[in-house]
């Protein structure tokens, strides 16, 4: 049972914990729950789906089908989040003043959900079917006795849930001006570290120049194997053993994200024309 | 907001990742075979040469979905029961590389050994 726990635990973490970020980059934001739950919901179906047709993908695009698949969904949140990025720029003073004047969620970003519902969903499809696949596995297998390896699987998504809640209730510590500042921060690092990942993906299978296999090797300090190791990987990127291609892809799209968010807060703030009357 | 931004950015990472690809061309890398069975690799120990890309194809003789997996080698790929993958590997420093089984990493496991050429 603790072996099963374990093992779903692991995989619901990485996912929990971009939820629990999303949750705090859209504290605030009326009907954010909706849209996550939607995301977490369409994660779920997708997962399902995914792992019904696990063998079919291993065998698309001469056997790469899994790979480019997974780069694909990752680059798709990287734009996610780097849209949800830009939007806060613009509107994120305006959010977090409005969240202090009426105390209550505002009406305003609906558009910029969407992009968050969109990585929740990608997050929980990624791991869920690892998920599905292994807890189907010991469903279907002919072992006598399922019932406490899937009770673990229970307690491991349990876990993992709670986590990624106590990642988002620590992040509300942070008074209210500054979240934004801190979850946009990372939400820069978690898209940096998915494009990343992508990228150390497509030259896993030899479709792009890996610019060196291993630019350092920290396994001794941190391994990947490792609980924090794979937490630190799903937050922030953190591999123990990078190809160059992976850190030139995170610190360009560090580069892009922060050039571009300086870039949106030069321009002036719109507001409301106030109504002014001639004298 | 530009409502383009976003947009633009897709069009840049498309085209970044377009110009990334040319091929890495190179002899066709060694490939080692392995099978999963009763959820044991067989062999559980291979040996390949140190400083080069090589491929590890791995058919899975079991009826439970495997998560072929090493954190030492940096790859992941799901094997469905009866299926056949192959992912690649290297160039290793000289040294043994622990691989495994996801779902069951208790018993599936298994080992590479990078030597060097003399």
């Amino acid at each position: 049972m603790l072996a099963s726990l374990l093992i779903v635990f692991r995989e619901v973490l990485e996912a929990g914990l971009i939820v629990g970020i999303v949750l705090a980059a859209t504290e605030g934001i009326a009907h954010r729950g909706r849209w996550t739950a939607a995301g977490v919901v369409a994660g779920v179906l997708g997962a399902s789906l995914l792992a019904f047709f696990a063998g079919a993908l291993s065998n698309a695009l001469s056997g790469n089908g899994q790979e480019v698949f997974n780069a694909t969904i990752l680059l798709i949140a990287v734009v996610m989040l780097s849209w949800h990025i830009l939007w806060m720029a613009s509107h994120g003073r305006e959010l977090a003043r409005e969240m202090k004047d009426v105390g209550r969620a505002v009406r305003i970003g609906e558009r910029s959900l969407f992009a968050m519902s969109v990585v929740v969903a990608i997050a929980v499809l990624r791991e869920g079917s690892e998920v599905v696949l292994f807890l189907y596995g010991i469903a279907a297998s002919t072992q006598a006795g399922p019932g406490p390896l899937l009770l673990g699987g229970a307690l491991g998504i349990l876990a993992g849930a709670a986590t990624s809640w106590l990642l988002y209730r620590g992040l509300l510590v942070i008074p209210i001006a500054r979240l934004f500042s801190v979850t946009n921060v990372l939400v820069a690092l978690l898209a940096a570290g998915m494009a990343g990942q992508a990228a150390a993906i497509l030259a896993g299978i030899d479709l792009i120049p890996a610019w060196g296999y291993q630019l350092w090797d920290t396994s001794w300090l941190l391994s990947d194997g490792s609980i924090v190791g794979r937490a630190l990987h799903a937050l922030l990127g953190y591999s123990d053993r990078p190809m160059g291609v992976q850190v030139a892809a995170y610190v360009a799209t560090l580069v892009v994200l922060i050039a571009a968010n300086r870039w949106m807060h030069r321009q002036p703030i719109r507001r409301p024309a106030p109504h002014h009357r001639e004298a | 907001m530009k409502p383009c931004a976003p947009r633009r950015a897709l069009v840049i990472v498309v085209a970044t990742l377009l110009a990334l690809l040319r091929s890495a061309g190179a002899d066709p890398p060694t490939l080692v075979k392995l099978t999963i069975k009763d959820h044991h690799f067989v062999p559980n120990q291979v040996t390949v040469p140190a400083g080069q890309r090589f491929r590890i194809e791995l058919s899975n003789q079991d009826d439970t979905t495997d998560e072929f997996e090493s954190y030492d080698m940096k790859f992941e790929k799901i094997v469905v029961p009866g299926g056949t993958i192959a992912v690649f590997a290297g160039p290793l420093h000289p040294g043994t590389y622990k691989f495994f089984d996801d779902y069951h990493p208790d018993q599936a496991t298994g080992t590479v050994v990078a030597t060097a050429e003399n």
